[in-house]
């Protein structure tokens, strides 16, 4: 611990560290520039948002990133394989299981294991990816219900994460950042009894799915703030790199899970919703909400047949050892290698060059997803009041750890 | 979708011969290997040439082979959504000793608009920068920040602010 | 807490301290700031909702610096956003403490070593009252720093506060 006060004050240093776009004096009288964060409970984190209004109407947003810039890929250069993994934690740590399961799915690919991998894992990867899935939504629906209005939604959404979140404690002892999937297999098998506590939750959760259903995304007040809000159109979106629910709130069923087909998703059956505008147009903020809201549902059938699986052909048994295929040594032949996954937010991937000679990769570049949706906004919100700009952003679900990494 | 020989043969009948000095199937996805002169014209193949289709820019990752080899990448990867198709694009640089000028590639972000971020990235954090590119600053180092921190010989700076940046 | 109990028997009447009184209303609602970082952001929601109901303890969140007695460091503080924190932290009214939640804003956490952009410790930004463990600190752990920090303000006295102790001292060197 430092023994003394090492800031040196300076009133220059606001601007010079992060200089505005807009110049305040060359304004026109009736603009106005709001400068909206990092410290701001709507912007989900440290995202400072600078806003040129006239008036009410907004006509230009300038995101201002990188204040939660945490150098993921320079510890990536200088860590093995293996220790990334908790680096990768932290990047998304609302949804780290399905970070890790990316990664993890890469390294492998990278060292030709991936398909000597025992069912088992993959089905418990599956299995608590699926679950932290559930939980990165419904933190995106409840802080969205927050940001509109409704205080209450967030409560109830906290307390059934919490659920979840337990289930998640009790595989690998942490509530937040597991580092629970390994390279080659899994930390620890699920222990005993998870199966039936996890039927018991999906049982819990399918009516207050429904309950969600009918008091947030039906109720009235709610589809007057966010239908016809912040309209994207597909080619749009996919110029942008925008990717996960966001897209296919835009009506494009672009799903990873099904397009890449990587891990047992091949082997189980689940929908891919899409918006269709139902309450407006399509893609507009009440699709997205909606997209999520369905993908719960999806995932909970997922966690069924996983659940199936897990009791059933690949059920425990005293020889199943998870880390049976962990290798000692993580060094892949040189190459070049892009993974990506289905994300709660969309496609997240991971660039490596391994040079061959070392367990540390010689680069590693995370592609994050939220960087890339949250890169639209300024798109979304021009022409739209400042209300509707707050209701924009929090549709986009973002968590900034990954976007600055 | 095509394998990685189909689709550059079609990308060197569309071209009239291949734009690339080399190719790289080890890679995942199959890669390119291209001078930044020859970028933009290869780009707009893949983007708008019938049945490759290539419309979305996944990432764009900077890469510093260090001051002995004395060269610089920037690696494209693209995917195109209506026909499955992948591809990776790598960008050989030359990398620039102190006191010169920055390497320059064209900049992409007139085909996808993914590229304004995330060029801005590569230059904040390599030092490479973009020709064309209409905004570009550093996006998440501070402004007054030394230095391009991936870069292989980055040394930190002292101080920041009065802050002593090591432990 | 503990001041008002079984002390109502003699006709409503307590006698007590000026400074105890002060001190046990400043301490039974404490409003931290709803200041989020990073991961240690989510537990300190996970704190403030439904399961671990922070509200207990009288503290309820403030969007607002200049409404907050508390602010609560949850996450790692890179150096671009050190300039904001040192701000915000001017911005609150005195009295005013700071806790430092999980490993990143007590000593850089698993950032020391290669975290070129990440500050090695809040306390490098701002004075620490507090420091909560762990990475990231469980919601109990982080009820658990707020507990301690009650007794620091219990033990407290605003008759010669430390500020001015200070001052008084320099002035009698003079």
């Amino acid at each position: 611990m430092a023994d003394k006060i090492q800031y040196e004050y300076h009133p220059d240093h606001l601007r010079n560290s992060e200089p505005l776009k807009y110049d305040p004096a060359g304004l026109r009288s009736e603009e106005l520039l709001v400068n909206i964060g990092p410290q701001h409970p709507s912007t989900h984190g440290v995202l400072r948002l600078e806003t040129l209004l006239e008036g009410e109407v907004v006509k230009d947003v300038i995101p201002h990133l990188g204040y939660l810039h945490r150098c993921f890929e320079k510890h990536a250069e200088a860590l093995p394989y293996n220790q990334i993994i908790p680096y990768v934690d932290r990047m998304d740590y609302v949804a780290s299981m399905n970070s890790e399961h990316a990664y993890a799915m890469g390294v492998e690919k990278m060292l030709g294991i991936a398909d000597q991998l025992p069912k088992r894992v993959e089905y418990v990867r599956v299995l608590v990816a699926e679950l932290n899935r559930i939980s990165s939504h419904f933190i995106a629906v409840g802080t969205y219900a927050m940001d509109i209005g409704a205080f209450t939604p967030f409560f109830w959404l906290m307390r059934d994460r919490e659920h979840i979140l337990r289930l998640l404690e009790w595989t690998c002892g942490a509530r937040l950042l597991y580092n629970y999937i390994w390279v080659g297999g899994l930390y620890y098998d699920i222990p005993v009894g998870f199966e039936d506590r996890c039927r018991e939750l999906v049982r819990y959760l399918r009516p207050k799915i429904d309950e969600l259903q009918k008091i947030v995304i039906d109720n009235k007040i709610f589809v007057e703030r966010t239908a016809n809000v912040g309209v994207l159109s597909i080619d749009t979106a996919i110029n942008y790199g925008v990717t996960g629910p966001m897209l296919r709130g835009s009506g494009l069923k672009y799903d990873l899970r099904k397009v890449d087909a990587y891990s047992v998703y091949p082997e189980i059956e689940f929908e891919v919703p899409i918006g269709t505008g139902a309450m407006g147009s399509t893609g507009d903020c009440w699709d997205r909400t909606w997209v999520r809201v369905a993908e719960i549902r999806e995932s909970l059938n997922i966690i069924d047949q996983v659940l199936d699986a897990l009791t059933g052909p690949h059920k425990r048994t005293r020889e199943f050892d998870p880390q049976a295929m962990v290798p000692k040594k993580i060094r892949p032949k040189a190459q070049d290698f892009y993974i990506r996954a289905e994300n709660p937010k969309g496609e997240l991937g991971f660039f490596f060059r391994a040079d061959g000679s070392t367990d540390v990769p010689f680069r590693c570049k995370a592609r994050s997803c939220c960087f890339s949706n949250l890169s639209v906004i300024a798109e979304l919100a021009k022409g739209g009041m400042i209300a509707d700009l707050i209701a924009i952003l929090g549709s986009i679900d973002i968590v900034l750890g990954e976007i600055d990494r | 979708m095509m394998d990685f020989e189909a689709l550059t043969g079609k990308l060197a009948e569309h071209l009239g011969g291949p734009l690339w000095t080399e190719t790289d199937p080890s890679a995942t996805p199959g890669a390119l290997i291209i001078q930044p002169e020859n970028l933009l014209k290869i780009c707009e193949a893949l983007q708008k040439t019938e049945g490759l289709y290539f419309d979305l820019l996944s990432c764009i990752a900077g890469l510093d082979n260090g001051p002995e080899k004395g060269s610089m990448e920037v690696i494209y990867i693209l995917h195109s959504i209506p026909y499955g198709h992948k591809i990776m694009l790598k960008v050989m640089l030359t990398r620039n000793k102190d006191q010169e000028p920055l390497p320059v590639v064209p900049s992409v972000s007139g085909f996808w608009k993914t590229a304004l971020w995330h060029e801005r990235e590569v230059y904040d954090l390599f030092g490479i920068h973009f020709e064309g590119h209409p905004d570009l600053r550093r996006i998440l180092l501070p402004s007054d920040w030394e230095g391009h921190p991936l870069r292989k010989d980055y040394q930190h700076q002292e101080k920041y602010h009065g802050i002593k940046v090591a432990y | 807490m503990g001041l008002l109990d079984q002390k109502f028997n003699s006709g409503s009447i307590i006698i007590t301290r000026v400074d105890d009184l002060i001190n046990w209303a400043r301490l039974s609602s404490m409003f931290p700031m709803t200041f989020g970082l990073a991961c240690c952001a989510m537990e300190f929601m996970s704190a403030g909702t439904t399961v671990y109901d922070m509200d207990r303890f009288g503290m309820a969140p403030r969007a607002s610096p200049r409404q907050a007695d508390v602010m609560i460091v949850a996450g790692t503080v890179t150096f671009k956003m050190g300039d904001r924190v040192r701000r915000l932290y001017e911005q609150m009214a005195e009295p005013r403490y700071v806790v430092s939640m999980g490993s990143c804003s007590n000593c850089g956490g698993p950032y020391w070593a290669h975290g070129y952009h990440v500050v090695k410790g809040v306390d490098r930004i701002i004075p620490v009252d507090v420091y909560v463990p762990g990475c990231p600190p469980r919601p109990e752990a982080l009820i658990g720093g707020l507990l301690k920090l009650q007794e620091k303000i219990r033990n407290e006295t605003l008759m010669a506060p430390k500020a001015i102790e200070g001052w008084l001292a320099e002035s009698e060197k003079v």
